[in-house]
Formats: C-alpha cells, structure tokens, sequence
C-alpha cells in the first residue's frame, strides 16, 4: 500500500511513541541500576557496578533467587508432562466432553490470578496441611500448563494425524510412532512452551503470595518487601533489571521458535 | 505367498457407527458390508463421499475398529489388532509423509520399527525407489518435493515392507488431471510387477474403470454392486449404480413403456445412441425414440446432444466428431431427432428397495 508522506510520519509516530510509552520505564531500571547517586538522580552523572555486586552480596537475594529456579523449573516440568499428554487428547482423540475439558485448561490463564491464589490457598490450608515449596510449584503450574498445552495444541492440530496413523500402519507401536514422529515435530513448540512457561512463573507475583510456605521468597516476593526500604533501593532496581531480562529473553526466543503469536497472550 | 483359496481380504458382516454429534443417535457410516478379495487382485472401492468406503479401508488398515464384523487377512482374524500388528501398509490421501524424514529415511521407517538390518534396510529402500523411478531423491525433504514426487515416495515407503495387501485412499485425488491418468497406468503397471493385492478408494468412476480388476460400488454404508469394470459400467445392479457409473441416461418406467414397451426403469449408454434426422427409417434390430435436441455440447472429440423426449424425460447421446465440425453439430440445437440404438445395449434397472 502507498501512502502519503505525512501519513507514513504520522504512523511512524504514533507507533514510537506506543513503543517509548512500554519501554522507557524499563530502561530507566536498568539504566539506574547503574546509576552512581544512591537517590537516582537524573539524569546519572556517573555509572557504577557497586549496586550489583551488592546484589550478588546480598544472601537475601541470592535465596530468594535459586527459590525462584527451582520454582520455574519445577513447574514448567510438570506443564510440559502434563500439557503435553492434555494436548495429545485433546487434539488426537474424540471423547464425551473434549470441548469442555479443552476450555477448562486453558481458563486459569483467564481467571483473575487473585482468585487462582485465594482458591489455591484455602485448598492448601484446609486439606493438605498447609503451605510448603510443593504448594507454591503446584500454584505456578496451574498456569504454566496453560502455555504449554496452547503451544503443543497448535503444533498438533497443524501436524496430520495420518502421519502418526502411517507410523503405526508401518509396523510402529504408539510408543515408538510418539518417540519417532510426533515428538521431533512437538520439540520445537515444547521448547517454546518449556521457555515461556519457565519465565511467567519467574515473575509471578499474585499466586505466588498465596501458595508459598512460610519463609519462602522468590525474587518478586523480595522485591515486593523491600520496595519501600530507602537503603536496599539500588539493589531493588538490579534484580528488577534481572527479572526483566529473565523474563523478555523467553518470550523472545519462544516467538523466534514458533514464529507465531498463538501464545499465551494476556497475562504476559 | 499365495495360500490356496484363501482370500487376500475377507469382510464379514462390517459395520461401523460412529458416536453422533447433539442428537445421540449414531450414524451407521458402514452397514454390513461382506467381501472377498482374492491374492494379487486390484480392487477399487467406489462411491460417493460418505458412502463409507473410506471407513471400509481404515477398518482393514486397523485405524478404526468395527462396530460389528470380521475383517480377515489371509485366514487370520485381525479384527482385535492394531495397525502395526497387520500384514497391510496405506498410501495416505494426503501422503502423510514424515516432515522432519529425508525421502530416503521415510521410505526406510517401516524397515527400521521392524528391525530389519540397516545394510539390508537402505539396500530395499533404494530398490523401492528405483521402483518407482525416484533416484537422485534420497536426501531431499518431503517439503522440497512436487505433489506427483510425494505420491511416489508415498507408494515406494507403503511398498518397501512387502505387505500383502497395500491400501490406497483415493492417492491421486491431489493431482492435476496428466498426472493422475499418468499415475494410473503406472500404479496398474506397479502392481502387476510387485503382484501385490491393492485395495483402492475413490470417488472418480473413471479411474475405478481404468484400473481395477474388479470394482465394489458403495452407496449410503452398503455394497450396490460387486463386479468388472464391463460389468458395472454395462450391466449396473440398481439404479444408483447405473447413475453414479457413467452418464446417468435413466428412462423412467413411464416413458420405457411407450417407447420399447419396457415395464419398468430403463438405461442405454449415451455412447450406444445414435442420432438419426427426423423421419429416418430405425436400422434391423434397433430400438428407437424420437424427440427434440435440448442442448448441444461440443467437448473436441466427441459431441453431446441433450434430447428431451416425446414420450417424456431426456436421453443424452454421445457421437464421435469423426466427420462432422463443431459448426455441423451446434446447428442441431432446437432440431427434432430420432434416437437409436440396439437393442441388446439397452438394459433393464431394477428399483432400489428403500
């Protein structure tokens, strides 16, 4: 299409200034994390690493970080097993209720995360006798799966079932045809899906106060407690710039993988 | 191979419903279907979509499992196994050939899940390939191949585990109208070499004719008819077998009886019919009808005349251009005519029981 040359500036414009309005708060994290003035003047007269190395220092942080790992990594594992064989049925088989269940997993994702969090909680307190590292996994997946299945599924409903039906006519059981044929083709998508649901459970904050135990932070929980306190500032905006580039990098690798934009949508 | 007298395929009693969507009440997609297919036959099953052939060949594949009936290979009642556990391989409508799988490695797979040795295993790969005249191909994607290519390594990957019987769904469906009447006298040409039982499906009468050895007419779940392509296209059992093989040229019970005095429905081939001017005397032995040329379609070599009859319905007439031009036979349009033809090419159909 051609446009004028008043139009095309206009566009250019506009979409800078939507850019500028998501970014720019971003970068001035990360740049102020390296911002010499403990008061982050601005704009910084001089840059310095002495906020991150205070943040590696910091037992605080780094805690709170390897609880965040274990949490991600936990949980994405059970989205991607779980997701996974969810996905398998609902894009393979016919049974009584397939629409139902489909839209039931993919709900938390659509479900304010406060309720997720408050249902998840009185589950834990009531019944399993309260909450633990477990519970905080088990309240990280309920979404994580979300993604994975959303990836898998479109990966699947693009791959002809004859494929696998021509695995098995050729002499394959189900479980040499799932090893042979239909995980190379889902590898790409899970990888994708591994990656976003690894960085949304990093920076989950809402969830996350309701189902983990007593003394457990991940790194938005520490953030969140120490936001206010004047002396730990500098070193809120260094792991704020690290959850930023924990969480952009995933997202970004995942759309190169899948180059689609079916992904998990609102809440990232 | 061959076991004396047993069938290659046997069907016993075949039905399938499928689970119906809202309403609860089941659709019967096959319904009783019983068939002996013989060691080294081509047999194409041919109906219209949804008249359940599809789901005949998927139940002797192994993909769908029967409602009720036997599906019986070489004496052996396969009904309760999988598909890996059958002595029979499918060519795909869609190929279905493995994306992430050089040609090479697809036509290999069968060989490889069933532990054939890996010398052994490229050595018939390349065969089946040389087979179906795709040398030079072994490292190419399935992505990088033309739709007739595809089809080939479809055939040589189905080839490759010498089944007893290989089943094609409608494999040519997808191409362009020389391919496909090039691809039928190769598929025909395989399957005398490899001697091969073939189940075929479609829904193109044309191919059925040109191929098999026998044809099963399929309507509504039910065999219609079972017979050689002379038979079904000169002699059809019902009338749906009659207006589905070849031009539909029916005379109602009504007009039959006016015009050869026939009690009940009636058919001629249109290329059977002559067409005579008005008045002309009918030649020995011939049956005739006169009327009015409705249409006239030219179609290069040949020339259709649509006549709508005097004693009622229309007959259409097929006449080869062999010395007449296209400006001879448009001017037809509008002219009374007098049909003809012998009367042992006209035959009597009888009435569906529906």
């Amino acid at each position: 299409m051609i446009d004028s040359r008043t139009a095309r500036w206009a566009l250019g414009a506009a979409m800078a200034a939507g850019l500028a309005f998501i970014y720019l708060p971003l970068a001035v994290v990360l740049v102020n994390s390296f911002n010499a003035s403990p008061t982050f003047g601005w704009p910084p007269t001089s840059l310095t690493t002495r906020w991150w190395s205070a943040a590696v220092d910091n037992a605080g942080v780094r805690e709170a970080t390897w609880t965040s790992i274990q949490v991600a990594a936990a949980a994405t594992a059970i989205a991607l097993v779980l997701g996974t064989l969810a996905s398998m049925a609902v894009a393979r088989y016919e049974f009584f209720g397939r629409d139902v269940v489909s839209l039931l997993l993919v709900l938390p994702i659509a479900l304010p995360g406060i309720v997720t969090g408050i249902a998840l909680n009185s589950l834990f307190t009531s019944f399993l006798g309260g909450l633990t590292l477990m519970t905080l996994i088990i309240g990280h997946a309920t979404f994580c799966i979300v993604v994975v299945f959303n990836n898998a599924t479109a990966r699947l409903r693009r791959l002809s079932g004859s494929v696998e039906e021509a695995s098995m006519d050729l002499g394959a059981t189900r479980a040499t045809t799932w090893r042979l044929v239909t995980f190379p083709a889902l590898r790409g998508s899970l990888f994708a899906g591994g990656l976003l649901a690894f960085g949304l459970s990093f920076d989950e904050i809402i969830v996350t106060t309701f189902t983990a135990g007593p003394g457990i932070q991940t790194l938005p929980l520490w953030i969140f407690q120490n936001l206010f306190r004047p002396n730990q500032a500098p070193v809120v905006n260094v792991v704020a710039a690290v959850l930023v580039v924990v969480s952009v990098v995933p997202v970004y690798l995942a759309n190169r993988l899948t180059g689609e934009q079916s992904l998990a949508g609102g809440r990232m | 191979m061959s076991t004396n007298g047993t069938a290659a395929v046997a069907l016993r009693g075949l039905r399938k419903e499928f689970a119906g969507r809202g309403t609860g009440e089941p659709t019967v997609a096959v319904d009783g279907v019983d068939l002996d297919i013989a060691e080294g036959e081509f047999v194409t099953l041919l109906g219209p979509s949804g008249s359940g052939k599809t789901t005949v060949l998927r139940m002797i594949a192994g993909f769908e499992r029967p409602t009720a009936g036997r599906v019986v290979l070489r004496g052996t009642d396969v009904t309760d196994r999988p598909p890996f556990q059958r002595e029979v391989n499918t060519v795909f409508q869609d190929y279905a050939l493995f994306p992430h799988l050089d040609v090479l490695r697809n036509v290999e797979y069968g060989l490889r899940v069933t532990k054939v040795p890996a010398a052994q295993a490229r050595e018939r790969a390349r065969s089946a390939l040389a087979a179906v005249r795709l040398e030079g191909f072994e490292k190419r994607a399935p992505a990088h191949l033309s739709g007739g290519q595809r089809q080939r390594v479809a055939l040589a990957r189905a080839l490759v585990n010498r089944p007893a019987v290989l089943l094609l769904d409608e494999p040519l469906g997808a191409l362009d109208l020389k391919l496909r009447e090039q691809m039928q006298v190769e598929l025909k040409a395989i399957q005398r070499e490899v001697g091969i039982t073939f189940v075929f499906v479609t829904h193109d009468q044309e191919e059925a004719l040109t191929m098999s050895d026998r044809i099963v007419v399929f309507d509504r779940g039910r065999v219609e008819q079972v017979g050689t392509p002379a038979e079904v296209y000169e002699r059809p059992a019902t009338e749906f077998v009659a207006s589905f093989v070849g031009t539909s040229n029916l005379l109602q019970p009504d007009a039959a009886r006016q015009v050869i005095g026939h009690e009940g429905l009636y058919s001629i081939r249109p290329e059977k019919i002559s067409v005579l001017q008005d008045g002309a005397a009918l030649p020995d032995g011939a049956q005739g009808a006169s009327g009015t040329v409705a249409e006239v379609v030219y179609v290069g070599s040949a020339t259709r005349f649509v006549v709508d009859l005097d004693a009622g319905g229309r007959l259409i007439a097929l006449q080869q251009n062999s010395d007449t031009s296209s400006m001879d036979v448009l001017a037809y349009r509008g002219r009374r005519v007098l049909l003809s033809w012998r009367r042992e090419h006209g035959f009597a159909v009888p009435r569906a029981q529906t």
